[in-house]
């Protein structure tokens, strides 16, 4: 799960990590007080209005302004408020703005990069600076990789304080923000471990022109897996940043994430679903989604899965792809059954079934008097639901 | 021959009487596998199946019934404790079938895996280990597997391991031991440890390997397979069609950052000599044809 950058600051806040004032804003009204209320408690006029969706690039998108005063905060924010916001992250349809973040300006003498992720190799959270603030990341590692420096964190011990110094130099402070830089990246680290985080980005993380380290940016994503023990992300998540079908299938409990394409798919194994896919764009096909009910999902979690399918305007295929280990196959046909007498059947459908009760299941499907295609294996299958929705399209 | 476990493995189940745990203890125990403890904090004294002798901690299951294989079926906010209680017990193999751990709790485990030399995880967020005809510690369905070999399985996926025994079996063609390693961004035993074991495995002829997006452990298999292993391999990788930054069901399963592609992972088992089967549906063929050659 994603969460915005106002959010990540007051995670910020309570872990100790500077950051300047900031107040967020969802109507044009809250953005102006905002902008009062900084000025007056600065006495500096420069406030920074900054639009919140989750994807970054928002700067060069024309989606945070730096201006003098409230009233052109004011200008700013019903500019921003309601734009339809294109970055390198959003994709050409970008993303409405509905949230603001009117902060403080600061007077930066440099940008640098800090983020700490998961390395997979080493099993251990890294901690990322660069000197290439502000700059796409990825672009530093693909063409200066040197200008990327590392350190791996023992979950042991901590971020050691050593470890900090030693990025500090690397990045060339100074005097008191060589401290500051120590403790805000072993606050970072604290932060990402207790709140069960896979990514904390800071970018740019500022030096200001007295010589103070603070995160001008937070980008903070969350482990799904921890959701269990932070209720509070209940509160913080925003469904708008996602995707209507996508929500319904979390209710659900069901995996699933939308694709481009036109042929629904219905699998059990994540491992299995993704080939699925592969193997509908292998034999010309493209795939809608990714679906995987799970190894022992229920009659109602595959109807509602089929049901999201069928009530996808894009689909003019389906493929039901199951290998039954412990999901047993007159489940899968029990639902699909189910959710297509309720909403009917008026696109191709193509079954393969294997494993656990099959005949049972098989029979079911037959039975039905649905007009269903079986197939024998996930080649025959991708090859038969492919050929029917090319000739539907006539 | 085999590797991890065989006919002598004394397997113990801690989250025995959980639904789950009772279900698929029961079903490895009808395929033949040697169940001999199982473990409940609070249960301790009761039986399982009327047979089982039931304890409180892993420690007393292993003093009293010398388990030496274990079998985690315990929900996700509690499995990473039960790992740390079984490699504290000293359980040479532990095999964790959670899925939805948080990764946090995956990191401090492994840094205590990594502090010792007795214990091995597999898993989590795995199918389990089977040596067909011998023993089943997990949850694959028994009847797809074929006894006596001559094939090795190791995968990220459950689903796509049955469809390549399942593929294998179809064909006449046994397996020696079937590996799945979980579908998670920091687990246990990974494609380098198990390629060990199987190199060494005077009874497996040939290895199936089945990876899928995210990481970069197929990329390690592989830098092993061309300087050391050898026997044939065939792959495949899962997410071709895997869109960036997107979790594909796997919390492991994800392209972060342009890597962990499935265009990188196929060119490094090729570069290593593994033939790549086109499809999950040629996975069994490809093994055949290479088996009659050599």
């Amino acid at each position: 799960m994603n969460i915005h950058e106002y959010q990540g600051k007051q995670l910020f806040k309570k872990y100790g990590v500077p950051t300047l004032a900031g107040v967020p804003a969802f109507t044009v009204d809250e953005a102006e007080a905002a902008a009062t209320k900084l000025i007056a408690d600065s006495g500096s006029d420069v406030v920074v209005v900054k639009a919140q969706i989750h994807a970054g690039g928002r700067g060069k998108g024309g989606g945070v302004k730096v201006v003098r005063g409230a009233a052109a905060a004011r200008e700013a924010a019903s500019k921003i408020l309601g734009m339809q916001l294109i970055t390198h992250q959003t994709g050409p349809e970008g993303k409405k703005v509905a949230r603001l973040f009117v902060e403080a300006g600061a007077a930066i003498a440099k940008e640098y990069y800090i983020a700490l992720v998961l390395d997979r190799e080493t099993r251990r959270v890294a901690v990322m600076v660069s000197t290439e603030g502000g700059m796409d990341i990825e672009e530093v590692a693909a063409h200066t990789p040197e200008k990327i420096l590392r350190e791996w964190v023992d979950p042991a011990i901590g971020f050691a304080a050593y470890q900090g110094r030693k990025l500090a130099f690397a990045l060339g402070l100074t005097g008191g923000a060589v401290g500051e830089f120590t403790k805000l990246a072993s606050a970072l680290y604290d932060l990402y471990m207790k709140e069960d985080c896979s990514l904390v980005e800071v970018n740019p993380l500022v030096l200001t022109k007295d010589n103070h380290v603070l995160a001008l940016d937070a980008k903070i994503n969350l482990d799904d897996n921890a959701f269990f023990r932070h209720k509070e992300w209940n509160e913080w998540r925003d469904l708008t940043e996602e995707e209507p079908t996508e929500i319904v299938a979390k209710a659900a409990d069901l995996s699933y994430v939308q694709l481009d394409g036109n042929i629904g798919c219905l699998v059990n194994g994540a491992g299995l679903a993704m080939s699925t896919m592969d193997i509908i764009k292998h034999y010309g096909g493209e795939p809608a989604n990714f679906l995987d009910v799970g190894g022992g999902a229920t009659k109602e979690a595959v109807t509602k899965a089929f049901t999201i399918i069928l009530t996808s305007k894009d689909v003019k295929g389906i493929f039901v792809n199951i290998f039954g280990g412990i999901m047993k196959c007159d489940t899968i046909a029990e639902g699909v059954i189910a959710a297509t007498k309720e909403l009917g059947l008026t696109v191709p459908l193509v079954v393969r079934l294997e494993g656990t009760n099959v005949e049972r299941g098989r029979k079911m499907l037959d039975e039905s008097g649905l007009a269903i295609t079986s197939a024998t294996t996930m080649a025959d299958g991708a090859q038969k639901i492919v050929a029917l929705v090319q000739q539907s399209k006539g | 021959m085999s590797i991890l476990i065989d006919k002598n493995t004394r397997v113990l189940f801690q989250g025995i009487t959980g639904s789950a745990g009772s279900f698929h203890a029961k079903q490895c125990m009808e395929y033949g596998t040697t169940v001999v403890s199982g473990v409940t904090p609070g249960k301790g004294g009761e039986k399982f199946e009327n047979t089982v002798p039931i304890f409180d901690t892993v420690a007393a299951a292993v003093r009293e019934t010398g388990a030496n294989a274990t079998c985690i079926f315990v929900p996700p906010p509690f499995a990473a404790d039960s790992i740390l209680e079984a490699i504290d017990a000293g359980v040479p193999l532990i095999i964790c079938i959670t899925e939805g751990i948080p990764v946090t709790d995956m990191i401090r485990v492994r840094r205590v895996l990594d502090s010792q030399t007795k214990s091995r995880l597999v898993g989590p967020n795995c199918p389990g280990v089977i040596t067909p005809g011998e023993c089943k510690i997990g949850i694959m369905p028994g009847h797809i597997h074929t006894s006596g070999g001559p094939i090795g399985v190791i995968s990220r996926s459950g689903t796509l391991t049955y469809e390549a025994v399942g593929q294998l079996t179809a064909l006449g063609i046994g397996q020696t031991t079937c590996v799945g390693i979980g579908g998670d961004p920091v687990n246990g035993t990974d494609f380098v440890d198990l390629l060990k074991l199987f190199n060494a495995d005077g009874k497996t002829e040939g290895l199936i390997m089945i990876g899928e997006i995210g990481g970069g452990a197929e990329e390690l298999g592989a830098e092993y397979i061309k300087a050391h292993f050898k026997k044939p391999v065939v792959g495949f990788i899962a997410g071709t069609t895997a869109p960036p930054g997107k979790r594909m069901g796997h919390a492991g399963a994800i392209i972060s950052g342009g890597k962990g592609t499935a265009s990188a992972k196929i060119q490094a088992m090729r570069e290593a000599g593994v033939h790549m089967a086109a499809t999950p549906s040629e996975m069994g063929t490809t093994m055949a044809a290479l088996l009659k050659k050599s």
